[in-house]
């Protein structure tokens, strides 16, 4: 799994290098130009990458992290 | 009249909101820098968010898509969609738990434990400070901007000039950090940020309202014409737009970030952080960069861009939602330099205060005032240096603050990471970083009066609109010429050659060619040669600095370049190098430390703390 999450990582960021929209001045939906177009919907393949590393590969044994550091001390509020 | 109003009603709420949190807080050190580490998960998202959008975000993209076309989504927005939320997905949970488990407040404590030294702390925190205070100048130069910019009247005159905008942002930033402290910031950052989220979409929707045609119109204009290179990456060499994926490791290194990260309640808040960041990163950048190219079209000819995106609110939509707009602006202003300068104050309090004895003699009650102190004296500080400097958002923020940030992420991923990394790497590091941070700033200024200008957005729709532009400040052919080694270098009108003659004692001037200002390099400097990065129509060629050194020091209009690439690409991997080989030279720390760090027997020991 870990390898496969690696090159999910890798590929994602080699598409961010489109080298074949580069001079395409052409327009989406009449109004959206296509390479402003291709990196919108890059970063929303970006969002669906990170809720793959969340599912699995989040650092769950950190979650049970015990405070080893006694309190700073209250002085009290101000409220 | 009306949109001054509405931004000083939202400042008013800003500091009330810190007045607020005032009341709710204690008087210790982990309340006032962490709100006691409780931010929970939606707050601590929207929080992060803002924390690391400055003006630059939407004033500096706008205006550099103006200049520089759609590519600039690309080159910042979703290059930082990919790296950041990886960053806070690896990096900054570990920081979390190392905060939780041994009460580290600032990344240098966290250095200066694991590799058992005071002294890297303090080269780190000197360099860190330096570095961030450009960054929490460019927050207060972009709201005294806005300020000024919103409140002009039909003469063109601002009611509020630049000088008193940049005072009031400073004074309404101090009033919230002040009292309300971490506390404070996070419940306005969770305000601010739905604002300038909704910003750019409102923005995009009511401007379109006003034109004759929409953009599918201007945009196939523009196409038609030499416009059209705004509409694909004409204007940026490949080289910058691989390299410009370095810039984004700068983020987990801002202290403001890192300290963001320790003041989560729980690691689960770290979850839909990471997920929906890249999202949120493009609905405040996508209309800013579209924007900005369709402000091309619309008002050509502006030489400060930066300014494109208020000009467009001004003359496109109605004054009302102008001033709603502009509040918007001004939250992402604040929501950065709130975060930056309670980040200086933490750390002028922890790392420097408390850790030469402040803390011992003067107790926690002490410190909270220490740092109240700090952030009264730095904002003034900045508000003074911001009305000094005359260097634009984007760049006085990225060659000084982000570069170098990015290539102390070496650092930080050899702390949490490798066990053998030492203090010996960890400053072999941070001189280098130091010294090309200076290095680049001397290369660039030495190089400024030889930067080739870059091309405009020509004049290729002169009024879209159908209102009538109020004070429209647009430069016409010929009317101006701006003087070489200034920030504005590159925004001079299409066509119209530089003029100006690089001091004593510089590299000579470039010559310009009489018809269309293409430039041919100086006296003494030579093209690149084949084999230097290949050029296109679009951006002009770069001018070689040191002609000796071959394609080594590259001038382009904008920066200094590396063999085509930015320096932060030679900073990053020269930093990861001086960390290995000094590493493996030296000691490494000992034997309690590293368990303390990389427990044994633990199945995830890459991973500094279970």
């Amino acid at each position: 799994m870990k390898w496969l999450l690696t090159i999910l990582i890798l590929v994602v960021y080699v598409l961010h290098q489109d080298y074949w929209f580069w001079g395409n001045r052409s327009l989406v939906l009449g109004f959206m130009p296509v390479g402003l177009a291709y990196h919108a919907a890059y970063a929303v393949l970006v969002s669906v990458m990170m809720a793959i590393l969340v599912k699995f590969a989040w650092p769950k044994h950190l979650e049970d992290t015990e405070s080893e550091f006694p309190d700073s001390g209250e002085v009290g509020t101000h409220a | 009249m009306i949109p001054v109003v509405v931004v000083l009603v939202y400042l008013a709420i800003i500091a009330y909101v810190g007045s607020v949190a005032f009341r709710r807080s204690k008087a210790n050190t982990e309340d006032f820098f962490l709100a006691s580490r409780s931010v929970g998960p939606l707050l601590f998202f929207l929080s992060l968010f803002a924390t690391n959008m400055t003006a630059f975000a939407i004033l500096g993209s706008s205006g550099m898509s103006y200049k520089r076309g759609i590519g600039v989504f690309g080159l910042m927005a979703s290059s930082s969609a990919f790296i950041i939320p990886l960053t806070i997905f690896f990096i900054g949970t570990r920081l979390w738990a190392l905060g939780k488990k041994f009460g580290h407040t600032t990344q240098v404590q966290f250095f200066r434990d694991r590799w058992e030294c005071s002294g890297i702390g303090t080269a780190i925190f000197t360099l860190s400070a330096v570095m961030l205070i450009p960054y929490m100048i460019v927050s207060i130069i972009g709201g005294g901007t806005v300020l000024q910019d919103i409140s002009r009247g039909a003469d063109g005159n601002p009611m509020i000039p630049y000088a008193l905008g940049c005072g009031i942002v400073a004074l309404v930033v101090t009033i919230n950090v002040f009292f309300g402290g971490m506390r404070g910031v996070v419940w306005v950052n969770a305000f601010q940020t739905v604002l300038f989220l909704l910003f750019g979409t409102v923005a995009v929707l009511f401007i379109s309202q006003s034109m004759h045609g929409g953009y599918g119109a201007l945009f196939t204009k523009m196409a038609g014409g030499p416009g059209g290179a705004l509409l694909a990456r004409d204007r940026i060499p490949q080289e910058e737009f691989w390299s410009y994926t370095f810039i984004p490791l700068s983020s987990i290194m801002f202290p403001h970030m890192a300290i963001m990260c320790f003041s989560a309640k729980k690691l689960t808040a770290f979850k839909n952080t990471v997920i929906a960041y890249p999202i949120a990163i493009m609905a405040v950048w996508l209309p800013c960069v579209f924007l900005g190219v369709a402000g091309a079209g619309l008002i050509p000819g502006l030489v400060n861009s930066d300014g494109i995106l208020l000009k467009l609110l001004t003359q496109y939509t109605p004054i009302w939602l102008a001033g709603i707009l502009g509040a918007g602006i001004i939250s992402v202003v604040m929501g950065s330099d709130c975060h930056q300068i309670l980040a200086l104050s933490t750390m002028s309090t922890k790392d420097v205060f408390s850790h030469y004895g402040g803390a011992k003699k003067y107790g926690e009650k002490g410190s909270v005032m220490f740092a109240r102190g700090f952030v009264l004296v730095a904002t003034l500080i900045a508000y003074f240096i911001a009305l000094k400097t005359p260097l634009s958002i984007f760049e006085l923020a990225v060659r000084f603050a982000f570069s170098g940030f990015a290539a102390m992420a070496p650092i930080m991923v050899a702390a949490l990471f490798w066990k053998r990394s030492t203090k010996w790497g960890a400053l072999a590091s941070t001189i280098w970083v130091a010294a090309c941070v200076f290095g680049t700033w001397w290369l660039q200024s030495t190089s400024d009066s030889i930067a080739p200008k870059a091309p405009t957005g020509p004049p290729v729709v002169r009024s879209a609109g159908n209102r009538q532009l109020r004070s429209p400040q647009i430069i016409p052919p010929g009317a101006v010429n701006i003087p070489t080694g200034q920030s504005n270098v590159g925004q001079s009108p299409v066509g119209q050659p530089p003029v100006g003659k690089p001091p004593a004692g510089q590299p000579g001037a470039p010559q310009v060619s009489p018809v269309g200002g293409a430039q041919t390099p100086p006296t003494g400097q030579k093209r690149p040669p084949t084999g230097a990065p290949r050029r296109k129509a679009g951006p002009p060629p770069p001018v070689q600095i040191f002609p000796a050194l071959g394609n080594m020091f590259l001038r382009n209009p904008t920066t200094v370049t590396i063999y085509g690439f930015l320096p932060v690409v030679p900073m990053v991997i020269g930093s990861a190098f001086w960390m290995i080989l000094l590493s493996l030279l030296t000691a490494a720390p000992s034997r309690k430390t590293i368990e303390k760090y990389f427990p044994t027997g633990d199945k995830n020991n890459a991973d500094p703390v279970t």
